[in-house]
């Protein structure tokens, strides 16, 4: 008998501690939801816990009689089988308390769904369009529009045997080259959709996800109550580079916000007006371009892969200009992988962009492309 | 072994299922080729097709042996029926697929790229010039500007009260020449039998004929193809599906035929006749609902 | 009917077929449930292989051996492999060999078409394997083969999507020939009532796989012609959508996932009774619980799409649906819970992994339930919560059940009592690797981690480590029962009597260990005293 009080000791002991300590790591790890930073996100939080602690009493009283009868019911033990097969009474009690229990569980679960689902009224539209392996955002209301992708030190640390200690970098794969910025305490209708497969915009913070289907636009829409960097991931499988298509958004006072717009507008103009560049300014930027748009495929050493050229001492590349503009700008009429980056890219970036890889890995052209040159090639 | 008459059939160990699962493995191996564009794809796929065909044919062989000679009770007959309803029901559950599909199309896709309800936003921002109508002669691709569209416009379609009035016509009395023979069998009435199959394997394979005459008329004159957007898609899929059901349907009535003129069935003993008759009765109904789901409204 | 009588009877018949003819020929369902579940455990290991590989990629962050496009293969393989490779011919095979002894029957009805709905399985893998070492590589799109991506796939394409329609045709033959065996074939006095609930959830089953595989097949067809025929299914281009596939698809998935688990209900239904030496509680609400678990199954598919953006009306249905599945499972789990109340239990291998289903079946029930909550899983949609819970429910739930009939019939099987102590460590090993792998997976999905991923953030390194390490030790410890097996094949143990076990009921206890090459060809007769386990 004593040896089964020790053993009944010891898991007590144990489950207590797990208790315990599942509490401490509760507070330092993130091991839970997020309660967020909108008004969603906080509802969300609070059924989650409710419905979570609903189940772990459920859990633990099923359990409970579980685990006392494989003590106390064992043969070894002397027990005695006893007969009864059914019991009406019985089973028709536990079929209506989980019943009762689920219809406790739905009524608050509706109302957050029909709170959620509340669209109108928005303040400011942002459109979001998911790329392989990229997002576009549109300021509906401002006339802005860009790309942002995983930033160009991460690129380089998650390629294969990169030889860079991922944690070195700061939020490794939740950095972004362009981050969006919303303003706070504003209501604002997110528009998700997809130019080529299916994708999912997620920002934890927020309280959702949705799926950015191609063809087809999501209307959602988001409160966001403190400023801060909140930052998400895309989580619908898209194909090879699925797991690098981060989301950043800042969270701006309305007063920032506003500055940015117009930072961002003059911004967008510079790039649009044509300018020449330098051939220093234009292998600068075409390397950042490059790392964020091609180097996925094409690898940053432009060596290519299995299934995509290599781009040092391609025939393209190193061949005539008006070729290899024409496949960047327009895309490949043999396979659509190669995209039209002329729909995703403005004139400056990709002037720099294809400057780059006439240049760069010993395709020592000189050849210089210029925004104009861009321009007269799109069609 | 021994199988008198009341106990139940084991048969010896067959090649005819590993054959089959052979002829079906090279079947999808030729197809698959073929699809890929590799040019010796078609000559694998006619392999597989041929070897499948031969399996069938000896697999049957056997079964029709084993039932002349007397091996199958009452009970194997009551297994070989529950058999043939359950692969019925799994042929059911396969055209629903695409029911479901056409449904799904109608009721919620083209709607919401038109605008109603959920597809609100979509319509505004994406194919803001698309009008959602049924039949849906043009894509959603073809309502905008500068897109060169990845689709054929359809010029019209195939009216109902036309060639599918005569087919389901057709189709209706080959229910009930089936049906005249089944009752000639029971009387165990051999001539009458034999004719009414014959009758039904002719209205089968008219059908098909003009299937074939309406889908040559569909491409070539209605440019209504499998490459005209989700209508075409969703007619050629449930119609050929359909069209090709008919087609083994009749070949197997067509073998029923000839098992009958060398009399092979008796007023009690008939399960073959009647496992194919119940197919037949179910590409009947098949097709009713093709009638009025795809052509008619 | 005595055993003696049987035996005499046989033993004229009992000519086994020889060499390779004997398997690829064979008309015999013992054979073939062999065939099955040895080419399942071959496959369980194709699979965890796979799953080994994802595990050594994710033990950190950074990328070491692995492409990303290959990760993405091996994810969207090894769940092709467990489920249509492993897992449903487990049960298929355990169906094979325990059906026609447990109704009494001679074989099932129709035994050629059994053998083929086998031998398709090898050769459906063959297909789908040989992908890999086609251009543009093996599937990578995820199991649930969503278009657009799935359609990027290379040459690889066509061969995924006929070993598709290839398995549903060896599933459907298999079904109906369960259907018709059960229906048909029960010895007299083997009323419906009388079925060991095995049997009863195999039934189920097989209703299931008949009316959702063709769906499956039907919606792989239209990805077949969408990329090679230009049709629009799943194009909004042309008029589609690219959703369509998804109703499609989860309204066979769904079903599916009961399809994998009702068996493995049917299996601890039989051993917990034999170790609790009590008869099983409440076998008519079992039934009608089974039974509505497969009709409410298909009518929540969409819990798998909440994150789609369906209509409100959509969203709440789906979800209140998916609730009520909860109350036929709990049922289920109290009636085996009091089973076990007042018996006088022995904790043998098959009764320890039954009790680890009855545990670790309800966690991952519960993660369900909390995932069926629409508001909320918009959050825990597609992040490692997901994985948590239906690894809880697939490892510990069904390939736990599968594992526990096989320690409870091997001993019928061969003739010889398995290795007790070998047994109770392959158990404990499990039990406790398999928790350390998938448990710490709750928290990470919560915190923020997506599923289907090759790299990630530095913030879940510690507790990917972890699981990493869990996943090892569970996948070395299932080596325990590949040696535990093979030792029975071998007929190395003590010799089994033909009640196996103290208090095990059913006619396959009635038959000598292992039971003759024919079983029953005269039936027996059941009644009342005989029948139930
Ligand atoms: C055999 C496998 C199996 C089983 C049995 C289940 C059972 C259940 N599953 Fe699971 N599920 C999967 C396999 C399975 N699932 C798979 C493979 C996926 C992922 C597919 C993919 O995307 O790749 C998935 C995904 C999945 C989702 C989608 C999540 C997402 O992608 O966002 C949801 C959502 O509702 C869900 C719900 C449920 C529910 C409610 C049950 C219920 O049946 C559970 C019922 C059981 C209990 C609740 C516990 C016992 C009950 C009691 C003790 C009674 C009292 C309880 C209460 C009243 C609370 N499952
Ligand atoms: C159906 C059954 C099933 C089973 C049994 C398993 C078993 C396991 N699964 Fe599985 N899994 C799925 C079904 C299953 N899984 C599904 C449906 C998905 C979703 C796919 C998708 O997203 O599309 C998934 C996804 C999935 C992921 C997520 C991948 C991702 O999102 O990127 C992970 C990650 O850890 C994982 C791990 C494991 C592990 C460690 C096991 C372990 O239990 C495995 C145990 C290991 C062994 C049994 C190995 C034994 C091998 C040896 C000892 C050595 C090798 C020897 C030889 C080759 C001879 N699985
Ligand atoms: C999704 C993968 C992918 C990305 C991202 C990508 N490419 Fe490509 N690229 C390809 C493929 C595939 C081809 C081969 C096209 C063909 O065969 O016609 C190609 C071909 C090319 C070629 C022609 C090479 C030759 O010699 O044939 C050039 C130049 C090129 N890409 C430049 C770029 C630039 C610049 C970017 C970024 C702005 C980029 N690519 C991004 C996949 C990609
Ligand atoms: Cu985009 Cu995943
Ligand atoms: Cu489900």
């Amino acid at each position: 008998m004593s040896v089964d009080k020790l053993k009944r000791t010891v898991l007590g002991l144990i489950a207590v501690s797990l208790f315990f300590v599942s509490g401490v790591v509760l507070a330092e790890y993130p091991l839970n939801l997020t309660e967020g930073v909108t008004p969603t996100s906080q509802k969300v939080y609070d059924l989650h816990m409710t419905i979570f602690y609903i189940v772990t009493v459920i859990g633990i009283a099923v359990f409970a009689v579980m685990t006392w009868s494989i003590f106390h019911h064992r043969k070894s033990k002397g027990a005695v089988p006893a007969q009864f097969h059914h019991s009406t009474f019985a089973e028709i009690t536990w079929t209506i308390i989980p019943i009762l229990i689920l219809v406790g569980m739905a009524i608050p679960a509706t109302k957050t769904l029909v709170f959620m689902e509340q669209t109108g009224d928005a303040e400011m539209t942002l459109k979001v369009t998911g790329y392989q392996w990229k997002w576009k955002y549109d300021y509906l209301d401002e006339d802005i529009s860009f790309f942002s992708s995983l930033a160009a030190a991460d690129n380089e640390a998650r390629q294969l045997n990169s030889g860079i200690d991922p944690s070195t970098i700061e939020n490794y794969l939740k950095n972004v080259d362009n981050p969006i910025v919303l303003p706070v305490d504003t209501k604002i209708r997110i528009l998700t959709t997809a130019a080529d497969v299916i994708h999912s915009w997620w920002v934890p913070d927020l309280g959702w996800k949705r799926d950015a289907i191609p063809g087809y636009i999501n209307d959602n829409w988001t409160y966001i109550e403190e400023p801060g960097v909140y930052r998400g991931k895309c989580t619908e499988l898209c194909g090879k580079d699925h797991g690098f298509m981060p989301i950043v958004v800042h969270a701006v006072s309305k007063e920032d916000y506003v500055t940015w717009v117009a930072e961002k507008k003059a911004e967008q103009a510079a790039a649009s007006s044509g300018k020449d560049m330098t051939m220093a300014e234009l292998m600068e930027k075409g390397k950042t371009v490059y790392g964020t748009n091609c180097a996925a495929c094409h690898m940053p050493n432009g060596e290519g892969g299995a299934a995509f050229p290599a781009l040092a001492g391609s025939a393209i590349a190193t061949g005539d200009v008006a070729n290899h503009v024409d496949i960047v700008v327009n895309g490949s009429k043999n396979n659509p992988m190669m995209q039209a980056f002329g729909q995703q890219l403005n004139d400056a970036d990709l002037a720099a962009v294809i400057t780059y890889e006439r240049n760069a890995w010993g395709n020592d052209t000189g050849d210089m492309v210029q925004p104009s040159d861009v321009k007269a090639a799109r069609k | 072994m021994s199988n008198s008459h009341d106990t139940y059939f084991i048969p010896e160990p067959s090649r005819w299922p590993i054959v089959g699962t052979l002829s079906l493995f090279t079947t999808f191996i030729g197809g698959s080729m073929f699809l890929n564009g590799y040019s010796s794809g078609p000559y694998v796929l006619a392999l597989g097709i041929l070897a499948v065909c031969y399996m069938f044919f000896g697999w049957f062989a056997d079964v029709i042996k084993e039932s002349m000679g007397g091996n199958y009770n009452k009970q194997v007959d009551i297994s070989f029926r529950w058999g043939m309803s359950w692969f019925i029901f799994s042929e059911v559950m396969f055209f629903a697929a695409f029911f479901g599909a056409l449904f799904y199309i109608r009721v919620f896709s083209v709607p919401w790229l038109g605008g109603e309800g959920a597809g609100f936003v979509t319509h505004m921002f994406l194919w803001p010039d698309f009008d959602a109508v049924w039949p849906l002669l043009t894509t959603p691709d073809m309502s905008l500007a500068n897109v060169e569209s990845s689709y054929i416009a359809i010029k019209d379609v195939i009216p109902a009260f036309d060639v599918p009035l005569v087919n389901t016509i057709l189709l209706l009395s080959s229910g009930v020449t089936i049906t005249l023979a089944h009752h000639a069998l029971k009387k165990d009435h051999r001539a009458p039998l034999c004719w009414w199959l014959a009758a039904t394997v002719l209205l089968g394979f008219v059908f098909v004929y003009f299937q074939i005459g309406e889908y040559a008329h569909a491409y070539h004159e209605l440019d209504l193809t499998m490459k005209s957007g989700v209508y075409g898609s969703t007619f050629f899929m449930l119609t050929g599906f359909h069209g090709f059901h008919v087609t083994m349907g009749a070949t197997m009535i067509l073998v029923i035929l000839f098992r009958s003129m060398k009399g092979h069935f008796s007023s009690k003993d008939h399960f073959a006749f009647e496992g194919v008759a119940w197919y037949w009765h179910f590409v009947d109904v098949v097709w009713l609902g093709l009638y009025v789901f795809v052509y008619w409204i | 009917m005595n055993d003696a009588a049987v035996h005499d009877d046989h033993h004229d018949h009992d000519h086994k077929p020889t060499g390779i003819g004997r398997w690829l020929f064979s008309t015999n369902h013992k054979d073939i449930g062999t065939m099955y579940l040895v080419f399942s455990l071959f496959m369980f290991f194709v699979g965890g292989a796979m799953a080994l590989v994802i595990r050594a990629e994710l033990f950190q962050p950074g990328m070491q051996f692995v492409d990303p496009q290959f990760f993405n293969s091996m994810t969207t393989v090894h769940a092709l492999v467990m489920i249509f490779g492993a897992l449903m011919p487990a049960g298929v095979g355990l169906a094979n060999w325990m059906i026609p002894i447990m109704i009494g029957a001679p074989d099932m009805a129709m035994p050629r078409m059994n053998n083929m709905s086998f031998w398709i399985l090898p050769f459906a893998f063959t297909l789908l394997l040989s992908t890999f070492f086609m251009p543009g590589g093996a599937p990578a799109g995820g199991w649930t083969m969503y278009p657009p991506l799935v359609l990027q796939l290379g040459d690889g394409f066509p061969f995924l999507i006929f070993a598709v329609h290839f398995l549903g045709i060896s599933s459907i033959m298999g079904a109906i020939n369960i259907i018709a065996t059960v229906f048909n074939m029960r010895a007299p006095g083997m009323t419906f009532m009388r079925l060991p609930l095995f049997v009863w959830t195999w039934i189920i089953t097989a209703f299931l796989l008949i009316a959702s595989m063709p769906v499956l097949a039907g919606a792989v067809t239209m990805l077949l012609t969408d990329k090679f025929f230009g049709t629009a299914f799943f194009d909004a281009a042309g008029g589609g959508d690219p959703l369509l596939f998804q109703h499609v698809f989860w309204f066979f998935g769904h079903p599916e996932v009961y399809i994998l688990v009702l068996p493995s209900f049917g299996i601890i239904s039989q051993i917990i009774p034999t170790f609790a030496r009590k008869p099983l509680f409440g076998y008519a609400s079992m039934v009608y619980a089974t039974a509505s678990i497969a009709f409410l199954s298909f009518f929540v598919w969409a819990h798998h799409m909440f994150a789609v953006g369906m209509p409100l009306t959509g969203e709440l249905f789906f979800m209140y649906a998916t609730m009520a599945i909860a109350v036929p499972t709990g049922v289920k789990i109290f009636n085996w819970t009091a089973t076990m109340w007042k018996g006088s239990m022995t904790f043998e291998t098959p009764m320890l992994f039954s009790i680890g289903v009855l545990f670790m079946f309800s966690i991952g029930g519960f993660s369900g339930l909390m995932m069926g909550i629409t508001p909320v899983d918009f959050q825990y949609h597609d992040t490692y919560f997901i994985v948590a819970h239906f690894h809880y429910v697939i490892v510990p739930g069904i390939i736990y059940g599968v594992i526990a009939g096989v320690y409870y019939w091997l001993p019928k099987w061969t003739g010889v009592m398995y290795d007790e102590k070998l047994g109770k460590l392959h158990f404990w090993l499990s039990t406790i690797s398999v928790n350390v792998l998938f448990f710490p997976m709750h928290f990470i999905g919560l915190a923020g981690m997506p599923r289907r991923i090759p790299d990630y953030s530095t913030q879940f390194a510690d507790w990917n480590a972890i699981i990493s390490i869990g996943g090892f030790v569970f996948g070395l410890s299932q080596l325990i029962l590949v040696w535990v097996v093979i030792k029975c094949a071998r007929g190395d143990g003590e010799k089994a009597t033909d009640q196996v076990w103290e208090s095990a009921h059913g006619l396959e206890f009635t038959l000598p260990s292992p039971p003759p090459f024919h079983s029953f060809t005269t039936p027996p007769v059941v009644t009342d005293a005989t029948a139930h386990s």
